[in-house]
């Protein structure tokens, strides 16, 4: 069993594509996640990212492209078996409890009536219900619906866990454990696939990310990569003429731009002139430079006489990428 | 345990848990004892008549057969609302709540989810219209003194009748929402109910339209029919004077044996039916 899943990618997708009546939901995607991976699943609202997740796990029938999972294709019934699947609507069956509830999801997977008994405390216990094995599922706030879903995802000890917003109802400290569980999870070797809005958390916990937008992949990569792929460097300056300026637009992205008004004038393309030297200005820069670029930038800047009294290299936050990509997107 | 056998065992446990066997229950003890007690009084109404002279020209096994058709006329109605209302939201309430999110992906198969769930409810019928049959015949042979002809054999069509209508809820409940469901199911078991009545009308008029008109409902939907079976059956006794009172929920003309072949393939084809529409549809 275990053979068969490491052979090949935990999840191959080329070409997906799914139309619901005409409207495309999913164009052309194409991804591939290694085992023991966690891999972040970002886009904006209605980019297809739940779509896919869904087609993932036999939801939703693709129109077209090629799907497998743990190296089996969409719907074997052993590879399902090492498959656990948090939906982003989690809504369960509320009559139940929640040891019940565990006991049928387990039952679902093939468990033994003695691996189920066995494996309902280790996972309340993972998820932090422990005390709550009794407690019918229409008593639980939504936070702790959040966490039985993913104590249904993950009773069967699986290879492979899709997790579609599983912190959407938590508070800051839930958004922990479960930041937790994935770790834990990553330690056993569990492949994760996070669908997640909250991207300080993504780029906490996964190995690499893909942003996809109006339904195909517009950026992809190991989450370090995609992070520092262009140095973000902030400059504060004196003594910068104006031509720097426009040197300066020439040359690199600038993301900010932020003069303070020392003995200004007048504006000009966002500068700010002083009185007694036309022209010339104090700056404060953030800009978006490749990495083999930056001594470029500092040789300008002397060039031209302007005092640096500083370069700040700052990191890129997922926000910014995902930012970027989006209204790219967004501006088309 | 088979997948089909862990979601027949849940339909039941949320039965079960939803109240609705208690509610079921309740309201049908109240049944029996209202049907018993007016037996009772039927019979001590006859007796006294006798006793003082007064003979009814009718005997008393006629009133009895009459009982037990109304009796099992209660039967067939109640079990036939309860596999509609039980079932009704077994498949788009689930779509609609979201439950089969988590469900779906497990390791079973659609059909298993569709099937087990029509295994737990008809059970459950089958239960149930074999329990209230009992009543009516425990009722009838002790308080009425009558035993009524073909009693299991009855008894059967009219679990028949309960199932033919859960396959077809179990299939409206794979096309349509919950409330659309149960308004299209309750209206064509009222339009068999009609029919039904029409065809008889038909045949003692000798009118070929109408009794066409009755023949095609029950083809359309044969729940009506398998039931006039059932009660044509109960009232065989070889006693021609049985047959001389008919009331609208006894059945003059009785359907041909083919129909329960016709009404069995039915219910079957409306299960298949909708385990492979739901085998289709994006969740």
């Amino acid at each position: 069993m275990d053979l068969m899943t490491e052979s090949g990618p935990a999840i191959y997708v080329e070409n997906l594509r799914k139309e619901y009546r005409g409207k495309v939901a999913v164009q052309n995607l194409s991804l591939q996640v290694e085992h023991g991976e966690v891999f972040g699943f970002l886009g904006p609202n209605g980019a297809g990212k739940t779509t896919t997740i869904k087609m993932l796990n036999g939801l939703v029938r693709p129109t077209s492209g090629r799907l497998s999972v743990l190296g089996r294709p969409l719907g074997d019934a052993e590879a399902r078996r090492r498959i656990g699947f948090l939906p982003e609507q989690f809504r369960f069956h509320e009559w139940l409890r929640a040891s019940e509830f565990l006991d049928f999801h387990g039952s679902l997977y093939g468990l033994s009536r003695l691996e189920r008994q066995a494996r309902i405390p280790d996972v309340l216990d993972l998820v932090g219900l422990t005390g709550r094995a009794d407690s019918r599922l229409r008593t639980f706030s939504k936070g702790m619906l959040q966490r039985i879903g993913i104590a249904q995802a993950v009773i069967a000890d699986p290879k492979l866990v899709f997790l579609d917003e599983p912190t959407s109802a938590l508070d800051p400290l839930g958004r922990r454990d479960v930041r937790d569980i994935i770790r834990t999870l990553q330690s056993r070797g569990v492949t994760v696939f996070l669908n997640s809005h909250l991207l300080g958390e993504v780029e906490a916990v996964c190995d690499r990310v893909a942003i996809i937008t109006e339904g195909r992949v517009a950026a992809i990569g190991p989450t370090t990569d995609l992070l520092n792929g262009d140095h973000v460097v902030e400059v504060r300056a004196r003594d910068v003429s104006e031509t720097l300026l426009t040197e300066i637009r020439r040359r690199y992205t600038v993301l900010e731009t932020n003069i303070p008004s020392i003995g200004s004038t007048r504006d000009f393309d966002g500068g700010i002139q002083t009185m007694d030297r036309p022209g010339i200005t104090d700056c404060q820069l953030v800009l978006s430079v490749a990495d083999s670029a930056v001594p470029g930038l500092v040789e300008l800047l002397v060039r031209d006489g302007a005092a640096i009294h500083a370069l700040v290299p700052r990191q890129r936050s997922l926000e910014d990428l995902f930012v970027d990509i989006v209204q790219v997107g967004g501006d088309r | 345990m088979s997948a089909v056998l862990i979601f027949a065992r849940f339909t039941l446990r949320e039965a079960i848990r939803k109240k609705m066997v208690l509610g079921v229950l309740l309201l049908s003890a109240l049944f029996v004892g209202m049907y018993a007690y007016g037996f009772s009084s039927l019979r001590s109404n006859f007796m006294e008549r006798v006793a003082t002279g007064d003979v009814p020209l009718i005997d008393f096994p006629v009133f009895a057969s009459v009982m037990v058709q109304l009796g099992f006329y209660t039967v067939n109605f109640l079990s036939g609302v309860m596999a509609i209302f039980a079932s009704v939201g077994s498949v788009a309430g689930e779509v609609d709540a979201g439950t089969f999110h988590a469900i779906v992906p497990k390791p079973v198969r659609r059909w298993h989810i569709v099937v087990g769930k029509w295994l737990g409810y008809a059970l459950m019928l089958t239960i149930y219209v074999a329990l209230m049959c009992a009543s009516v015949l425990v009722v009838s042979r002790y308080i009425g003194g009558y035993v009524p002809p073909n009693l299991v054999f009855s008894s059967a069509l009219v679990v028949l009748v309960s199932l033919l209508l859960l396959s077809l809820t179990i299939l409206g409940s794979t096309v349509f929402s919950s409330l659309t469901n149960g308004i299209v199911v309750f209206m064509l078991y009222g339009v068999a109910l009609m029919g039904g009545v029409v065809e008889q009308i038909g045949r003692f008029l000798q009118n070929d339209t109408l009794t066409n008109i009755g023949v095609i409902t029950s083809l359309v939907i044969p729940s009506d029919a398998v039931w006039r079976l059932a009660s044509s059956l109960l009232q065989r006794t070889g006693d021609l004077s049985v047959q001389v009172i008919q009331t609208p929920f006894t059945a003059s003309a009785e359907p041909s044996p083919p129909m329960v072949i016709y009404a069995l393939c039915y219910a079957l084809g409306a299960v298949a039916f909708s385990t492979w529409l739901f085998g289709r549809r994006d969740l």
